[in-house]
């Protein structure tokens, strides 16, 4: 019986490289205008699930994303790195979701999948920073949770002991599968692609790929099905249509401010009590306090 | 994210060359392998598709890892513990990451691990690992001993240590002695058989071994008592897990300090013989010399690429008098001649690859079918041509990159000399490139060959009858008259003998002359399939017309009885008494 680890990814707009069109007028993520990168976290995690693979015998990774058909890019970046095989979540229906939706979505994915040993994602995602699609997941999944994972401090066939980063310090805890882990960014980094994995996996491709290609890859698959990315529409995880996409996303976006941050004059304190308690004072009441 | 394969155009451009459908064809035998690997090409597109993909992976880790180790590995080195060499972390995670990514192994075949890369793509690969970290590429690089086992060794010991190159295992090449340096005929480590363990056993001293502490080693030994030249020596594969080296010290060096430099003691360490006895020095060690020329022209690119590069940035920030330094003539000039020299190295470099993957495609081939008489042609005319290509390679790589180097400190002023820019530590770690593997000195005995045989002249004529566009009419009026000057010098040589003193004594004139005129012929054919290197195409000629002129008024002028007065025998007359 092979381990199993799922690694739920996340194809994100590059927020590192921001520019003024980098919002809609609804308040959503202009994707358009902002390169698609693998999330940083999900690295992470992926780093994770890659080493727990090398130290359990016949482990295997798949990859989970949600997203339209170019986030197959997830799956094959992951695969070159060792992962064995991915699904895409795709469907119009799923657009728009918040964390409630998304991670009832991946559930669902989750559960077609099978039995499972592991869930592993990364904190949060660069575009939403909300933490909270694993924790959801988790529970979805009726399975414990370790979030803020930093390392496996020990991993075998029957049990993990992760440390947790957390603010103060570090925890380790120990859990059974199956488990759902989200992993911190100081975690280690995700090691590079490896140029065999690379060379078999660099033709992968998922049926809408193709059909914007106007390629045919049926005698291809035939041959070799690992070059085969599934893609999972909504009824392909038995999804119900009312808890998916925008339907089923109660997080409404009431209004989106530009802020910009600005350095307009600068202030000269004493080590007085009084100075510092106005200075205080001052930083509460503009909110970057508190 | 830096990225020192996609941020470099010219590098793209020599994978592209025409030459490559066929040498990629060879090198894959048509293809075979598609299926029965799932990482084999199906065809040329294919191909070249993985091996920019590969290369790209390369420049990752080299512009991401190992170019920002580069400055800790040089300031902590490795160091001994417990018998056994502890690389810096850095270069412990430099090691690690190419590993992980598949990058060792890179051209052994597939049946061993390997990627089965043809030389080009792998010595761009050593390229980009240079320009990351010069010293590191030594520890990567030595996966040449791989080739050395493929190509000599027996299916047995194949089968041992070639897998265990692409899981990481290191190498090295245990050659030189405190007594047997350029003179590898002098080697003393005595090699004995011992009929009890049915093993070599080898016993002596070897001194400043590159990687001194690798896993596996490749050992040059006196196989033949009695003997006192290189006819008595064989080489041996040893393997680490026996713990029969002792590392005696590491040499506290001057540049390259990441890559541990050793002084061995082999004490009764069993040993396996690789090919024929008596054969080590002769054909094996010169075999491995020549991949290592050729790395060390990769190691020379990549450094003057990332010195180059260094000082252009710096000169574009720095200002002085009002504006960027960049502007003033003395600045601007050193730049060009760098950028022209990286451009020539470069050059040079690929296309001694390329013939260097013709010749040893069809070697290969050989082993498997008897060739047909234009493919045994063919195999003869580049290996002659890739012979006296490597030793000018060598030659030419590494003095320039000590050239820009220094020019890289130059540029950046009394900057350059603090160990806060990295251009101080490129300039240590160039000066051992134009003396291991064979110094500058020993390339042009191995060079002047060409220049006696024809073979260089023969290949400028083949250059010269290349049709180019006319924009470059007036570039190649220039490098035949180059080529006329240089064979009114030569035959001033010839009319002394080539065995003379006088021959020697200019032989190093002879063979730049040539490297001049070649350089200048393969950058105006570069530059006619891509406009950007029309620049560094007249800027070389134009030196190089100089340099020409400069050496034939040498020969010209020289007389043999000038001699006398280069053999200074001691400077101070009162102290021979």
């Amino acid at each position: 019986m092979s381990f199993k680890i799922i690694v739920l990814a996340k194809q994100v707009p590059d927020t590192r490289n921001i520019g003024k069109d980098a919002m809609k007028e609804d308040g959503t993520v202009n994707r358009a205008a902002l390169p698609a990168i693998f999330n940083p976290e999900d690295l992470n995690a992926l780093e994770m699930a890659l080493h727990i693979k090398d130290n359990i015998k016949d482990a295997t990774i798949t990859i989970i994303t949600m997203g339209p058909s170019r986030a197959a890019e997830i799956v094959r970046e992951s695969m070159y790195r060792g992962a064995d095989n991915g699904v895409v979540v795709s469907d119009r229906k799923v657009a728009g979701s918040d964390t409630l939706a998304t991670s009832y979505t991946i559930a669902q994915a989750v559960k077609k999948l099978g039995k499972f040993d592991l869930v592993i994602a990364g904190r949060q995602a660069i575009d939403g920073d909300t933490a909270q699609v694993g924790p959801q997941t988790a529970e979805k999944l009726e399975c414990p949770q370790i979030t803020y994972a930093e390392e496996v401090v020990m991993v075998n066939e029957n049990k993990i002991q992760i440390k947790r980063r957390l603010e103060n310090g570090v925890e380790v805890v120990e859990s059974k599968y199956p488990c759902l882990i989200t992993v911190h960014g100081s975690a280690k980094e995700c090691r590079s692609r490896n140029a065999k994995f690379l060379m078999k996996f660099k033709k992968a491709k998922s049926n809408s790929e193709l059909q914007e290609l106007g390629q045919d890859y049926s005698a291809l698959w035939n041959e070799k099905p690992y070059l085969k990315i599934d893609e999972w529409s909504a009824a392909d995880i038995m999804a119900e249509d009312s808890r998916l996409g925008l339907t089923g996303s109660p997080t409404k976006v009431k209004k989106i401010e530009n802020v910009v941050l600005t350095q307009k004059e600068s202030k000269v304190l004493t080590p007085k009590d009084e100075d510092i308690n106005d200075l205080m004072k001052e930083l509460i009441s503009s909110h970057i306090l508190g | 994210m830096a990225n020192f394969f996609n941020d470099n155009e010219s590098l793209k451009f020599h994978l592209h060359h025409d030459m490559m459908k066929e040498i990629v064809r060879l090198k894959e035998r048509d293809y075979a392998d598609y299926g029965k690997y799932d990482y084999a090409p199906s065809d040329f597109e294919d191909a070249l598709d993985s091996y920019e993909k590969t290369l790209e992976i390369v420049g990752e880790i080299s512009g991401n890892i190992l170019f920002e180790n580069a400055e800790s590995v040089d300031q902590d080195g490795p160091t001994i513990v417990d018998n056994a060499v502890v690389y810096a972390k850095g270069t412990q995670q430099n090691h690690e990451a190419l590993r992980d990514a598949g990058l060792y192994g890179m051209s052994l075949p597939r049946e061993f691990g390997g990627l089965n890369f043809s030389y080009v793509p792998y010595v761009m690969a050593a390229e980009i690992v240079s320009r990351g970290d010069c010293g590191f590429a030594n520890i990567w690089g030595l996966q040449d001993c791989a080739e050395t086992i493929y190509e000599y060794a027996s299916k047995e010991i194949q089968d041992e240590f070639l897998p265990k190159i692409n899981q990481g295992f290191t190498c090295s090449m245990d050659l030189t002695e405190p007594d047997a340096g350029s003179d590898l005929q002098a080697v003393q480590l005595k090699a004995t058989w011992d009929e009890k363990s049915n093993c070599w056993r080898l016993n002596g001293v070897k001194r400043f071994i590159t990687n001194g502490d690798a896993d596996i080693k490749l050992v040059l030994a006196r196989s033949e008592e009695g003997t006192t030249d290189g006819r008595g020596l064989s080489y041996f594969v040893y393997d680490r897990k026996h713990r029969a080296v002792t590392i005696r010290r590491i040499e506290n060096k001057m540049g390259i300090k990441g890559s541990p430099t050793g002084e061995l003691v082999f004490n009764n360490a069993p040993a396996q013989l690789v090919g024929d006895r008596k054969m080590g020095l002769i054909k094996y060690v010169m075999s491995l010399m020549n991949g290592a020329r050729l790395g060390v022209g990769a190691q020379s690119v990549g450094l003057s690429e990332a010195a180059y590069r260094e000082a252009f940035k710096y000169a574009q920030e720095r200002e002085q008098f009002g504006k960027p330094v960049l502007n003033f003539p003395g600045v601007y000039e050193m730049l060009a001649n760098m950028r022209a020299k990286t451009d020539a190295s470069r050059t040079l470099l690929y296309e001694t690859a390329r013939c260097i993957d013709y010749y040893k495609s069809y070697e290969a081939i050989s082993k498997e079918r008897k060739l047909e008489p234009e493919e045994r042609q063919k195999l003869k005319q580049f290996q002659r041509v890739a012979d006296i290509l490597t030793p000018m390679l060598k030659l030419f790589t590494s003095e320039y990159a000590n050239q820009i180097t220094y020019d890289a400190i130059q540029v950046h002023g009394g900057s350059g000399f603090m160990k806060d820019y990295a251009v101080e530590r490129m300039y240590r770690d160039a000066r051992i490139l134009t003396i291991y593997e064979g110094t500058s000195q020993l390339q042009v005995v191995a060079a002047i060959r060409g220049v006696i045989n024809g073979g260089y002249i023969a290949l400028i004529k083949e250059y010269e009858a290349k049709q180019a566009g006319p924009e470059f009419s007036t570039m190649k009026k220039v490098l035949v008259s180059m080529r006329k000057r240089f064979e009114e010098a030569q035959e001033r040589a010839n009319s002394f003998g080539s065995n003379s003193e006088f021959y020697d004594f200019n032989a190093r004139r002879l063979v730049e002359m040539c490297g001049y005129i070649i350089m200048g012929h393969l950058l105006v054919i570069d530059a006619n399939r891509c406009s950007s290197f029309t620049n560094s195409a007249e800027l070389m000629i134009r030196m190089g017309q100089s340099k020409v002129e400069e050496a034939a008024t040498f020969i010209m002028n020289f007389e043999e009885a000038s001699l006398a007065k280069y053999k200074i025998v001691s400077d101070c007359k009162n102290c021979e008494e």
